[in-house]
């Protein structure tokens, strides 16, 4: 996989992020607006994707990490005043900083407890949020007001409540998450951690400290969902703690999943899939639980290897 | 009041609080221990119960022990076979692969979740006690009620655990859950006691619900709570041991009291959970429990 | 000349079983040296010890003159040791070159160029004959191609010490003999520790044959020696000659 046809998997990717450019303009209105957002948080999918695709961490408290980069540039702007760029950095180190300790210590457990004790410190994160209420804004949440959200420079500004300099913005992060995606899953680096997936023992006795790995794997993974966080916070101006509930845990993998885990493109699919569905079946009831409910279980019971990962089995096994 | 009373009367709420933990974790508890799986949709099986309780003894009517006493044989039922059709539909089809039966249980909780919201709508609602009977105590009167479900409780624990080790069927189930491969060759059908210990799981966590119901009200998102709860308990007393589990019920009951008393709920919850997460990182073989097995 | 492995009073206990029971052993650097015993003597778990897969009970083991007793698995691979399992474990769903990878891209000193790591791999590949399979999963390889990538990753390691445990099982007779000259080249560079049940793949390689019986040595010396070894005899058939 790692050898072979590198000029198609890079014109891929190329070509499906030129076709997200023209899509901004051919788009109506709302669409554009939705799939800007689904761009950032197909981001936080492919944060999601490097540690349960890659390394086969199964992790329930992924919500904590997007939160950390949303709140930590959410709340530099408001309670701190400061300027976007500054903002998107602090949501990055908040991200790296929170997934640092996490990773420390949910790594000492595996399988099962995994799954469980990162749930209950992403539960911890989230009560957390509310229990400062006073400077979070709670579970009512905070707008990010729009004269804040203006990235300067010099005599020049953008304007990030455009609705085209929000969608460039979000295809900005987009590509270059995807593009690092990409790079390190063809590299060394890659082919370790897919090592660890597949047998951590072996991996172990060919001479790699897998903890050390599969801990930079986390921080990774941590600082991708931060900054999808910190780039709501401030392309959509809205921080509230439903985005660190369990649900928000539960979403990236469903959108993994749905997409293909351990495709680079999958996540991207997964979640405008998801969206998609979501929007169309908003006609007829309102029962979106039910909908991500009947989804999740479909999608293990039937095509565990979901939409990319079955197109690789079956026809394109040059995909990466 | 004097605090001696005090402590007595947030010791009998937490006894009430341990007697219904006791059972649901219980439930979990059985549930990972004999097929490893963890049911995230524990919780919805209890807002089942309650929701349950409440639309029977509504369509019964008459006096409040009649429709309570029919809740209690029909609503644990009726929930142990939704579970039943949940464990032969999905969860044997997954071969009970630890990590995509969590995913297909989460699939579960939204679910029966979204229908009770559909069918049963977003209000609270109150189901009348069967008895409504005070003890007077030297220092304050209590309901006899809250005193009928601790006893109960206790009763149905004594009962279980009777079962898990004096009758046939524990020992199959005990058979199973030590080595469900040899149980299978020594003629177990596995694949039926699985599906039983699935059901069996939920109905504990409905019959705690209906026993709950009458001094808290039925709503459909009353599961959170007590699947966190039960995490704890079954984290701290040994993932699959039925005694830790008791102790651990008991422990988190009465301390969940005090510890609100001193601490804001969200708090209490915080450290709570911190401390839960933190026993399974540095002693995942619990605080009672023996180590590797 | 130093040992090149040591070990003094190593135990190992499961639960009331001494798997191995205070042995004390010496390898010298270059030797081919089998481990032979009955099923169950604790040949396997001397060497996990050895590889650091399972921490001893009790005792010591040195590795090139340092004390290597406290270190865990990936050090002890990095300073030479490396095992090869019993029951193959290669990475089924990654391509045999992807597994032999594995082991070159980290033994590799300049780390960067592709161009090494390539030729590395294919060099390990050809040394064991699975250069024209190098793009198959390795899940898709015949067992004696498993059993020779196996080897094949142990040799990227360049190991100083290698570890081969049982690795003719299952092999076929023409497979066992390229298997004799494979592990003799390998021998020019290292020292070879290996577990054998093959008593005719044990006579033709090992320089020096240890016995293990009930976790403890029971004899040690040449082919020959071993061979006439009366205590021996009876371990292996329950009866004195």
């Amino acid at each position: 996989m790692s050898e072979a046809s590198p000029a198609k998997a890079y014109g891929l990717h190329f070509g499906a992020i030129a076709l997200l450019f023209v899509l901004s303009f051919l788009l109506p209105e709302y669409y554009h607006g939705l799939l800007a957002r689904i761009m950032v948080l197909a981001v936080f999918a492919m944060g999601y994707n490097m540690l349960f695709g890659y390394v086969g961490l199964l992790s329930l408290g992924h919500a904590m990490f997007f939160s950390a980069g949303l709140y930590g540039a959410g709340l530099a702007v408001i309670q701190l005043g400061w300027s976007v760029p500054a903002a998107f950095a602090a949501g990055l180190c908040c991200g790296v900083v929170l997934s640092l300790v996490i990773g420390l210590l949910a790594l000492r457990t595996s399988g099962v407890a995994f799954m469980i004790v990162t749930m209950m410190f992403a539960q911890v994160f989230y009560l957390i949020i509310l229990y400062f209420s006073s400077w979070t804004g709670g579970d009512q949440g905070m707008v990010v007001p729009q004269p804040a959200r203006v990235l300067a420079f010099g005599a020049t500004s953008l304007d990030l409540t455009n609705p085209t300099v929000r969608y460039m913005s979000a295809l900005g992060l987009f590509s270059l998450v995807l593009m690092i995606t990409l790079v390190l899953v063809r590299s060394r680096y890659g082919r370790v951690l897919v090592a660890i997936r597949e047998n951590e023992e072996r991996t172990k006795m060919l001479g790699y400290d897998t903890f050390s790995n599969k801990l930079a794997a986390v921080v990774i993974s941590g600082i991708v969902c931060a900054a999808s966080g910190a780039a709501y916070a401030l392309l959509f101006g809205y921080v509230g703690s439903g985005f660190a509930s369990v649900q928000y845990s539960i979403l990236p993998l469903l959108w993994v999943l749905l997409g293909g885990a351990a495709t680079t493109l999958g996540p991207l699919i997964g979640t405008l899939f998801m969206y998609y569905v979501i929007d169309i079946t908003s006609g007829y009831t309102s029962a979106y639980l039910l909908i991500v409910g009947v989804a999740l279980i479909l999608l293990v019971l039937f095509f565990p290897k979901g939409i990319l990962g079955s197109m690789r089995q079956r026809w394109l096994g040059w995909l990466p | 009041m004097h605090f001696g009373p005090h402590l007595l009367l947030a010791a009998l709420e937490g006894l009430v609080t341990s007697a219904v933990l006791a059972l649901t974790a219980l439930g979990l508890s059985l549930v990972f221990g004999v097929m490893r799986v963890v049911n995230v949709a524990h919780g919805e099986f209890f807002m089942l119960g309650a929701v349950l309780a409440w639309a029977i003894t509504t369509a019964i009517g008459g006096h409040p022990a009649l429709g309570f006493l029919a809740a209690l044989v029909i609503a644990p039922l009726i929930v142990g076979v939704i579970a039943l059709v949940a464990e032969r539909l999905v969860l044997r089809r997954l071969n009970y692969n630890p990590e995509a039966t969590i995913v297909a249980t989460i699939g579960m909780l939204y679910i029966i979740q979204q229908l009770a919201l559909t069918f049963y709508g977003p209000e609270a609602r109150p189901v009348e006690p069967p008895f409504s009977y005070r003890i007077l105590l030297p220092w304050f009167g209590y309901s006899g009620y809250k005193l009928s479900v601790i006893a109960a409780s206790a009763l149905l624990l004594v009962a279980t655990w009777l079962v898990l080790t004096r009758t046939k069927i524990g020992l199959v189930m005990r058979a199973t859950q030590y080595d469900s491969e040899t149980a299978q060759a020594f003629g177990i059908p596995v694949g039926r006691v699985y599906g039983g210990v699935f059901a069996l799981g939920a109905m504990l966590a409905a019959i705690a619900a209906v026993l709950i119901v009458p001094i808290s009200q039925a709503h459909y998102l009353m599961g959170q709570d007590p699947l966190l709860l039960s995490f704890i308990v079954v984290i701290i007393g040994g993932l699959g041991s039925l005694r830790g589990t008791v102790v651990a019920a008991v422990l988190i009951g009465l301390s969940d009291g005090i510890i609100s008393v001193f601490f804001s709920p969200t708090l209490a919850k915080i450290i709570a959970t911190l401390l839960v997460a933190m026993v399974l990182v540095f002693r995942p073989q619990g605080l009672f429990g023996t180590a590797s097995r | 000349m130093t040992p090149l492995l040591t070990t003094k009073g190593l135990s190992r206990n499961f639960g009331g079983l001494r798997a191995v029971d205070s042995v004390d052993f010496t390898l010298m650097p270059g030797e081919i040296r089998a481990v032979i015993g009955p099923n169950g003597a604790g040949k396997t778990t001397f060497v996990s010890l050895v590889s650091g897969r399972i921490q001893p009970s009790s005792g010591m083991i040195v590795f090139d003159g340092a004390d290597i007793t406290g270190l865990p698995a990936y050090v002890r691979v990095r300073q030479g040791i490396a095992y090869t399992f019993q029951i193959t474990s290669v990475f089924a769903n990654l391509t045999a070159y992807d597994n032999v990878a594995l082991p070159v891209q980290r033994t590799l000193s300049d780390g960067r160029s592709k161009g090494a790591v390539r030729a590395g791999v294919m060099a390990a590949l050809d040394r064991t004959g699975l250069a024209d399979r190098a793009h198959m999963p390795a899940g898709q390889l015949s067992y004696g191609h498993q059993r020779l990538l196996e080897v094949a990753m142990g040799l990227a390691l360049k190991p100083r010490l290698l570890i081969l445990d049982e690795p003719t099982q299952g092999l076929a007779d023409s497979e066992i003999d390229n298997f004799i000259t494979l592990v003799r080249e390998i021998a020019a560079n290292a020292t070879v520790l290996l577990i054998e049940h093959n008593m005719p793949v044990v006579m033709q390689l090992a320089d020096r044959i240890t016995v293990f019986n009930a976790g403890k040595i029971l004899a040690e010396g040449t082919p020959e020696a071993i061979r006439e070894n009366a205590a021996v005899q009876q371990a292996y058939l329950g009866t004195a000659p």
